[in-house]
């Protein structure tokens, strides 16, 4: 049951509310179930089966290098944030 | 297309020959006639420094010359520094004091810099920075580069250090070293 | 003062750099020192206007002049794209990148590329580029985030949406990113000052001395290497795959020496029209730019307009930021905004914020990234807010940061919580320097403070370390060495083979002799591929250990390893240095290879405080740079001289952008200002000896405890410079550069408006 901190413009989508939660032993486990929940919301973060190299992921304060396949445990806190320097692929 | 002329000169201490058009800048005919790349292309407006050399005794941008302008002359550039295998003094100094970083600048400095302590062995750090004022670096700030050149002028003596921390000159002394050098 | 090595024997010394002779005798080869057999010279014809439809392109009389051997438009190359896209998504949008390097349909800032040529001599492909023509229909040019973001104003780019606006919509703006948390209405309300200021700063150039260049060789067996200077060979070379349509493993990069980048050459300008003039003439083929097409045509970073409001109680507790940024992203999407928003109050816990980001279109060059891209513009704007919050809470501006700084457990902007962090330790090392604490009296002079953050990135590298024969080692990574890493590299070696740091050779290699390695950029290089060159070490010593064992007939796990000695317990065990076991390794199974690969989390973050004292000329505005210190932590210095370069180089840098730096446009769109002479960048004359301060607060889960040191030292400059002329002048400057004719203007005003008050008064 991670806690899904969410993007300020993605907001909307979850009623206003900044943190919701979801479950998932990984990344991409997290956005289906957060897609479930809130509609409209993967097509943000998700591109071509893996996380947008728009988007960075921070599980418990590391970031991921392994997009949807980074694990997330049980009491994790993720964040969803605009990638800074992107690397080449 | 125009001949080519004949150029005669002296280069690093060598009677060199070499043939090329008249609208070759003296800084193409060193890189791509003579294959001395030592000197740099950095503007080609004679505003970085990159291209130094010395002509005649005296700091000149090679990419301001044209390569017919340098007949006769005695030209000095960075790959006539050293001695055999043994560095120059300056070019010990910005070793030892890491005034490089990407080095691109380092050529026309350590020209501009040989051609200050030619003439004035021992400068003041504000004498140090008008005569390299020619000369641009991106990447230091200019403080190792000053030490160095500091150093290598008492390299007999006691060394500035690479940590040491000093005041640089104020608005007024430049303003004398200015008037000093009567420009 | 110097860092200190704390039990380390080669980390933290100050050995001479393994290229430094190369460099200063003029042997080192840059990228346009390279020349081959047959090879010709290559140009590129350029937009003179800012916007325009391209009608037609005529290149016949270009191609009959006598030494031309071909000329090539983008209809020589894949069409990427042309499908309507999403602005701002992906770090490389690579239909972009083709369209920036060879326009297609319309021109979209003066210098964009249009044709180019392969010619002889460089002379005669200049000639042939003004024997190609162009016929245009000029368009009006939109220059700035204000005139972009207008309704009703000309679009850029007909395809370009954004998610907010819908599918429907043609717009200038490519990205809205928003940071919020808190109740900025309510914090504000309880804030006793509130400052709200608006900025403009302009748009700046990298400044690199070395043009950008390139090689191509394109051999007839669909084979290509490219020599040039860049920052990421792999970079070079996946760019170059796909805008050719060329397989990636195809095309060998091979690292020039580089003439200075900052992110500038963190892309590709020439190396893809390089090799695609060389696949048509068959021969190798350079291109060099000058420095005119360096300032008009490559990618400098964006000029902006920032609204900052920030409120703070009397006590001094920062309590809300409500901040609006626009910055310049030029002809296609991709400004550092997002960064810009993410670090404008980085170095603070605000539990109150708002901050939205717009990524703006408009007919400039695209912009590229400039160390720590996007952070100075948002220092300039916050850090003197946060000065001005200090004067009027009465608290000196160190102690005000002090008493508002963030630390372990602060929640970012994005929000996930710092991890250790040294920003209050620079703040510190700045209040008890020689600097801070001694006095500056006169008139018109002022001492200004500021502090910057900026994000470490990780990304991959690769590390081989092969041990030879005499004990010596040879280091193969991928990272280019911008200002000296190759040496920390070999220094890591030295450090954990325990052998000297001269007999480790570092070499840069090329792209089929390394692993895939991520730029050097993000402040990444001396850490993360540190951070492979140390474990690849750590993989010789586990050999090393083997074949020891194997010599004493002991278990592996019964080695030890000290010091570059290896020993075990036994009767008759003599101890062996790295040497002495190199000498047997034939015996013992063969060559020993050291390798290993990363793709590091984002490791530790870095900050820098620093203090500008300066003297400015009531007369004419000009200011004098009299004292600057900057403190930064770099967790551990590996090399103290480079780690300060990094600073000394970075504060410059700033110096100019705050000063003097800008790109000067015209009203038809044209760039005016195409030289060093005009685009006026700090000389020696400019900056003072640069006092450094190497704070080392160890980054959590690094071996060595690096942070990345290159890039956050440029960040606080600006506003360092703009507190200080405050406090000389008494003038709040908020638009940049502060150059003599803005300040003198400014000052001329205040004092006008004095003397009218002064006059009203004495009524």
């Amino acid at each position: 049951m991670a806690t899904v901190v969410v993007p300020a413009l993605l907001r909307k989508l979850t009623g206003g509310r900044d943190r919701v939660i979801a479950r998932g032993r990984n990344i991409g486990e997290l956005v289906k179930d957060l897609e479930r929940q809130f509609p409209g919301f993967a097509g943000h973060l998700v591109e071509n089966g893996d996380i947008k190299p728009s988007v960075a992921v921070s599980i418990d304060g590391e970031m991921g290098t392994g997009g949807v396949l980074d694990r997330v445990g049980e009491a994790s806190e993720v964040f969803f944030i605009p990638a800074i320097g992107g690397g080449w692929r | 297309m125009t001949k080519k002329i004949v150029v005669e000169t002296t280069i690093n201490g060598e009677p060199t020959e070499f043939l090329c058009e008249p609208r070759q800048s003296l800084l193409e005919c060193l890189r791509d006639v003579l294959e001395l790349t030592g000197s740099k292309e950095g503007c080609l407006t004679g505003d970085c420094g990159a291209c130094t050399v010395i002509v005649d005794g005296r700091a000149a941008c090679s990419c301001l010359i044209m390569g017919p302008e340098a007949q006769g002359k005695n030209i000095q550039t960075v790959e006539g520094l050293a001695t055999g295998s043994t560095l120059h003094v300056l070019q010990q100094q910005y070793l030892e004091h890491a005034s490089l970083q990407c080095g691109i600048c380092t050529p026309g400095f350590l020209m501009s810099s040989k051609a200050l302590l030619d003439r004035n062995p021992h400068p003041t750090e504000a004498e140090i920075r008008y005569a390299l004022a020619g000369n641009l670096c991106r990447c230091t700030g200019y403080d190792k580069i000053v030490r160095a050149v500091m150093d290598a002028a008492k390299s007999a003596g006691a060394k500035m250090g690479t940590g040491a921390t000093t005041r640089g000159p104020s608005p007024k002394e430049m303003t004398e070293q200015f008037v000093k050098e009567g420009k | 003062m110097a860092a200190s090595t704390n039990g380390f024997k080669v980390i933290g010394t100050r050995p001479v750099r393994h290229d430094g002779v190369d460099k200063v005798t003029g042997r080192a080869k840059y990228g346009a020192d390279y020349a081959f057999p047959g090879m010709l010279h290559g140009k590129v014809l350029r937009s003179p206007h800012a916007h325009a439809i391209i009608k037609s392109i005529k290149t016949d009389k270009a191609s009959a002049l006598p030494g031309v051997k071909a000329v090539i438009t983008a209809e020589d190359w894949p069409v990427l794209s042309d499908k309507v896209e999403q602005g701002g998504e992906g770090p490389v949008n690579l239909a972009h990148l083709s369209l920036n390097l060879l326009a297609r349909d319309k021109v979209l800032y003066d210098g964009h590329a249009v044709a180019a040529v392969a010619a002889t001599s460089p002379h005669i492909a200049d000639e042939a580029l003004r024997l190609i023509e162009v016929d245009y229909e000029i368009l009006p040019p939109v220059m700035t985030v204000e005139a972009a973001m207008k309704p009703g104003a000309t679009i850029v780019l007909p395809n370009l949406r954004n998610k907010e606006e819908g599918p429907d919509k043609q717009t200038n703006i490519a990205a809205h990113i928003q940071f919020k948390r808190g109740d900025i209405e309510a914090a504000f309300k309880s804030a006793d000052y509130v400052v709200e200021r608006e900025f403009k700063t302009a748009m700046v150039h990298q400044g690199y001395i070395e043009p950008h260049n390139a090689v191509g060789i394109y051999n007839a067996d669909g084979h290509g290497t490219i020599y040039c200077s860049t920052q990421g060979t792999f970079a070079v070379r996946g760019l170059t795959s796909a805008l050719l349509g060329m397989p990636e493993g195809n095309i060998k990069v091979v690292p020039a020496e580089i003439g200075g980048g900052f992110g500038g050459k963190l892309t590709v300008y020439l190396e893809p029209l390089a090799l695609l003039l060389s696949k048509k003439t068959g021969r190798p083929v350079k291109m060099v730019m000058t420095r005119g097409e360096v300032l008009r045509a490559t990618g400098p970073t964006s000029g902006s307009t920032i609204r900052c409001k920030l409120g703070a109680t009397k006590d001094g507790k920062l309590v809300a930021a409500h901040i609006w940024m626009g910055y310049e992203a030029g002809a296609f999407p991709g400004s550092p905004v997002g960064a810009g928003a993410m670090t404008i109050v980085a170095p603070y816990d605000i539990p109150n914020l708002l901050i939205d980001a717009y990524d703006v279109i408009v007919n400039r060059p695209k912009t590229a990234a400039y160390r720590a891209p996007g952070a100075s513009n948002a220092a300039m704007a916050s850090e003197t807010i946060v000065d001005e919050l200090a004067e009027k809470c009465g608290i000196d501006p160190c102690e005000f940061r002090i008493m508002n700084g963030a630390k372990e457990g602060t929640a970012q902007t994005a929000g996930p919580p710092y991890k250790r962090i040294g920003f209050l330790e620079t703040v510190e090392a700045i209040k008890n320097s020689p600097h801070y604490k001694s006095k500056l009296e006169g008139p018109y002079r002022g001492r200004g403070v500021a502090s910057g953050f900026w994000f470490n990135v990780g990304l991959q590298s690769s590390a081989v370390v092969n041990v030879h024969t005499d004990g010596t080692a040879s280091l193969v990574i991928g990272s280019v060495d911008v200002g000296g890493t190759r040496a920390a590299q070999a220094m890591i070696v030295a450090e954990v083979l325990g052998i000297d740091v001269n007999d480790v050779r570092p070499l840069v290699a090329d792209t089929d002799s390394i692993g895939h390695t991520d730029v050097t950029g993000g402040s990444r290089t001396a850490v993360t591929t540190g951070l492979a060159v140390f474990q690849a070490s750590q993989d010789v010593v586990r050999q090393l250990k083997e074949r020891a064992a194997k010599v004493w007939e002991k278990k592996p796990e019964e080695v030890t390893f000290e010091n570059g000695v290896l020993g075990a317990k036994g009767e008759g065990i003599k101890p062996m240095t790295v040497k002495e076991i190199a000498g047997r390794l034939a015996r013992t199974g063969g060559p020993v290879t050291g390798r290993a690969t990363v793709n590091a989390r984002s490791v530790g973050p870095s900050f820098a405080s620093t203090c500008v004292d300066l003297e400015v000329d009531p007369d004419t505005g000009k200011v004098q740079i009299l004292r600057a210190t900057i403190a930064q932590d770099a967790g551990k210095a590996i090399h103290p001289s480079y780690v300060e370069g990094q600073m000394q180089g970075g504060t410059a840098q700033g110096i100019g952008w705050a000063l003097n730096e800008e790109y000067f446009y015209d009203d038809k769109g044209t760039l005016r200002n195409t030289g060093l002479l005009d685009y006026r960048m700090p000389t020696c004359l400019d900056v003072p000896l640069i006092e450094t301060v190497i704070v080392e607060v160890p980054a959590p889960g690094h071996p060595i405890g690096s942070r990345g040191v290159g890039e956050v030292s440029i960040v606080p400059p600006l506003a360092a410079v703009a507190n200080a002329i405050y406090h000389a002048t008494g003038v709040r400057m908020t638009e940049l550069p502060m150059s003599p004719p803005r300040l003198l203007k400014a000052m001329l005003k205040k004092r006008g408006a004095a003397e009218s008050q002064a006059a009203a008064a004495g009524r």
